[in-house]
């Protein structure tokens, strides 16, 4: 096992974790405010193409990455619409959305697959902190995503935490007539919330796009949409400690390509599962946890909100 | 503006509102004069709450007027309410329970970027100020019922309302407590506040108010009657339209048979993993109603989880109808001949998102099936005879249960669980937040099963209604159940030292 193929476990470690807490971080928005998303997989695949594409037209990552940015957050506009609007069933939307914009993705980009992508984003050292041994090399030589990331998941954490907006939307999650007596507007904060949480899954599928995997293809999404939801869970809805996790599940997946090189003989699909296994042994531990105090899920999660009816 | 119409924080005028098959307001009016504090009266389904929530935006009226001092308004949400002054304390609370106090009074009023120090801070200047004893930093589920309501006040204070709604708050308070938030709301009223106060309960009303109005049907029945010229037999008979006392006559004695429950040393944990029920020794007989007075908090809820099997057991024995059920499942009580009235009507006895058919069977299910389905012809013939039998207002047996008043939600439940022949009755606060007429109905229904030599255990919060109907009497502090009163002798100073007493030792 070479110094540099353990570098490259944790470097790849590190680019996955963008992949997926992106996503997660915008379910975990999504989710808080008493949205359930599982259109994820479907807004990322929208993200990724549409990034693909205008980087092909562009030349430039960042406007491919805010053409990823908008398409996501337009695509969830549809789930926001039916399920908060017009109170819909959150699962039936949500599934329909990933089935709908795996679709539609595919279809848009069609012509495309397999054609070399331009105004990818390329790794910038950050200066002077990228000079040290290991750390530089993990941390401080990623494309420039994975720093604003990092920026991303502090600023969440204090929206949600620390203003106003934060607690009218944890309130709206929570006990949406609570949120709507105290006078926020319940509808605008949830699909503000979707509407944030879409935007943030395109940013993951341009990054994957432009980033991670460059290029296009239908189905490159592979599940990872899906990741995120359980990352959400893992991370008991939280922005800290679904960073954790989302390190945690970006390992299996670094890991994954590598388990051969590293001699290591299980098949690589049992690695794959991981996630999920661990996912389903926090939800486990939470439940055993708080046994006598309220769950870390909103508990309005699901329950579409209607003012007069009770 | 004239004066006379100034001196008027708000005015109500032909208020209509309806629901999917029932008319809650029907050209309902009301007007509360700046600083005063009014009652507004009516029995269960009288549409109370509906003008209520009609006054604080979160029902547009299909018609009426809405005048806040002095001013024609129009809401169209809560905000704008909030927005002009006014507040209201939901006869179910809006508090988030993961929140802190203090986060759940400044919720949607405030700074923009918040300090958890110094809205705590704020919070706890602003309780102290009007005597609200309330920890800004705790969660409010792990508050009592009384402390919340301290918290939805607060909420109200804290946005400056000019006009609070308090929609039923004593139903949730013990008597001290109640004592003390009537002279809070004085103090608001003195401070030219307007205060809009709804209770069943006329001696509290005698005491706190100045003005009422009554409602019946949706209707303004009477208006803005002066409370201190005015007998409370008069306000029960404009509710209900008919003179009917108040406090129902004691029952002629029953003889009474073999016991039906037996709880010996029974201990089990409360919600916080503290002991909370501490060696409960107690038989309940045949055709006997046995009582249990005290401080809510001191470990009813916990007697009763444990006799319905909610609760498990640490210790102890319990003997139902001849069957040890310690450690089994709901299931074996309810075979037994346990019929529940639980305390929290909604969250256990009734499914809130199901039609009223589908609650009214929940028990009986078993008995209207065809094959493997249910019937669906005779569960609703089941649930209309039901609803008929014990006078349920409902629009249609289709709709959810949770539009019902709750009044109504009680009657179905009783109707519900006396429907089985139980052997034992087992009621926690049936008659809590009923007007006149539904408590004398529930009462009456509670007798009845004693009549008929049905074991009854009536764990109540009013020691008026436990005084005429038990046979004898508990109290119950601090998790034990003190000794045994005989409730044709024992005065309500007896009792009351032996519940306030333990209340003192618990503070
Ligand atoms: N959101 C709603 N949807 C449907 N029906 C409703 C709704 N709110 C109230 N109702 C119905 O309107 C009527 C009046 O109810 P309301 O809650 O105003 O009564 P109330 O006077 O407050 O009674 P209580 O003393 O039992 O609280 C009832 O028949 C009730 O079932
Ligand atoms: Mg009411």
């Amino acid at each position: 096992m070479s110094e540099a193929s353990i570098i490259g476990l944790f470097v790849f470690t590190i680019r996955f974790a963008v992949l997926l807490y992106l996503a997660a971080l915008g379910e975990v928005i999504a989710e808080r405010a008493g949205v359930l998303n599982l259109g994820v997989e479907g807004m990322m695949a929208m993200g990724a193409v549409s990034g693909f594409l205008v980087g092909l037209e562009t030349g430039n990552p960042w406007l491919a990455l805010i053409a990823g940015i908008i398409v996501g957050a337009l695509t969830s506009g549809l789930h926001a619409l039916l399920s908060v609007v017009l109170g819909a069933d959150q699962v039936v939307s949500g599934l329909a959305l990933t089935i709908f914009g795996l679709a539609l993705a595919a279809f848009i980009g069609k012509d495309k697959v397999g054609t070399p992508p331009e105004g990818t984003f390329e790794p910038l050292p950050v200066p002077g902190l990228s000079e040290i041994p290991w750390v530089g090399e993990i941390f401080f030589q990623q494309p420039p995503v994975v720093y604003l990331t990092a920026l991303a998941g502090l600023g969440a954490w204090y929206v949600l935490n620390r203003t106003r907006v934060g607690l009218g939307l944890r309130a709206a999650g929570e006990s949406a007539a609570t949120a709507d007596a105290a006078g926020h507007s319940v509808v605008g904060l949830r699909v503000g919330a979707v509407m944030v949480g879409g935007a943030f899954a395109g940013a993951s599928g341009a990054y994957l796009s432009l980033s991670l995997a460059p290029g296009w293809t239908e189905g490159m999404t592979a599940g990872r949409g899906w990741i995120a939801v359980a990352l959400v869970i893992f991370g008991a809805w939280s922005p800290g400690r679904a960073a954790l996790g989302a390190l945690l599940f970006g390992a299996t997946l670094a890991l994954e390509p590598r388990l051969q090189t590293f001699g290591v003989d299980i098949s690589p699909i049992l690695l794959s599962m991981l996630p999920y296994l661990l996912t389903i042994a926090a939800l486990l531990l939470l439940s055993i946890r708080s046994r006598n105090r309220p769950s870390p899920a909103p508990a309005a999660i699901g329950i579409p909100y209607r003012r007069e009816e009770r | 503006m004239p004066d006379a119409a100034s001196e008027d924080a708000v005015l109500l005028r032909g208020i209509w509102k309806r629901f999917p098959g029932v008319v809650a307001n029907a050209g309902a009016n009301l007007r509360v004069r700046r600083g005063t504090i009014h009652a507004v009266l009516g029995e269960n389904g009288a549409g109370k709450s509906t003008l209520m929530n009609v006054l604080s935006g979160v029902y547009r009226p299909d018609e009426g007027d809405l005048v806040i001092d002095g001013r024609a308004r129009r809401f169209s949400s809560p905000a704008d309410a909030i927005a002009a002054g006014v507040g209201m304390v939901h006869q179910e609370f809006r508090l988030v329970p993961t929140f802190t106090v203090a986060e759940n009074v400044v919720l949607g009023a405030s700074p923009l970027r918040i300090d958890k120090r110094d809205i705590s801070a704020r919070v706890d200047a602003l309780a102290d100020q009007y005597g609200l004893a309330a920890d800004p930093t705790r969660p409010v589920w792990q508050l009592s019922m009384g402390e919340r309501q301290r918290v939805e006040i607060l909420k109200a204070l804290w946005r400056d309302a000019r006009v609070l709604i308090l929609d039923e708050p004593t139903a949730v308070l013990t008597p001290a407590e109640a004592d003390e938030l009537g002279g809070i709301i004085r103090r608001m009223a003195d401070e030219g506040r307007s205060v809009i106060f709804i209770s069943h309960k006329l001696d509290e009303v005698k005491a706190f108010c100045d003005e009422a109005t009554v409602l019946r049907g949706g209707k303004t029945v009477a208006e803005s009657l002066d409370v201190r010229e005015i007998e409370p037999t008069r306000m029960a008979e404009l509710m209900v339209g008919d003179a009917g006392a108040s406090v129902a006559e004691r029952p002629a004695p029953h003889p009474v048979g073999k016991p039906v429950l037996e709880l010996r040393g029974v201990n089990a944990l409360g919600s916080r993993g503290l002991p909370a029920l501490i060696d409960a020794d107690l038989t309940v007989n045949e055709g006997e109603i046995v009582g249990i007075a005290g401080v809510s908090g001191n470990g009813q809820r916990e007697l009763a989880d444990v006799v319905a099997g909610l609760t498990p057991t640490t210790s102890g024995s319990i003997v139902l109808a001849g069957v040890d059920v310690a450690g089994r499942p709901p299931r074996v009580r309810f075979k037994a001949g346990l019929a529940y009235i639980p305390e929290d009507r909604l969250g256990v006895g009734l499914a809130p998102a199901l039609s009223v058919v589908d609650n009214a069977i929940l028990r009986s299910y078993r008995a209207h099936r065809r094959g493997p389905l249910l019937a669906v012809e005779r569960c609703k013939r089941f649930c209309e005879g039901l609803v008929e039998k014990f006078g349920v207002k409902v629009g249609n047996v289709d709709d959810r249960i949770g539009s019902l008043s709750g009044g109504n939600l009680q009657r179905l439940l009783l109707g519900r669980e006396l429907s089985g022949e139980p052997r034992l009755v087992l009621a926690a606060q049936p008659t809590r937040g009923l007007d006149v007429q539904g408590v004398r109905a529930i009462q009456q229904l509670l007798v009845d099963q004693r009549d008929a030599d049905t074991g009854v255990l009536l764990i109540s919060e009013d020691l008026d209604e436990l005084l005429t109907l038990a046979d004898r009497l508990f109290v119950m502090s601090e998790g034990r159940l003190l000794a045994e009163f005989d409730p044709t002798t024992a005065t309500r100073a007896e009792i009351g030292a032996a519940m306030a007493g333990a209340d003192g030792a618990m503070r």
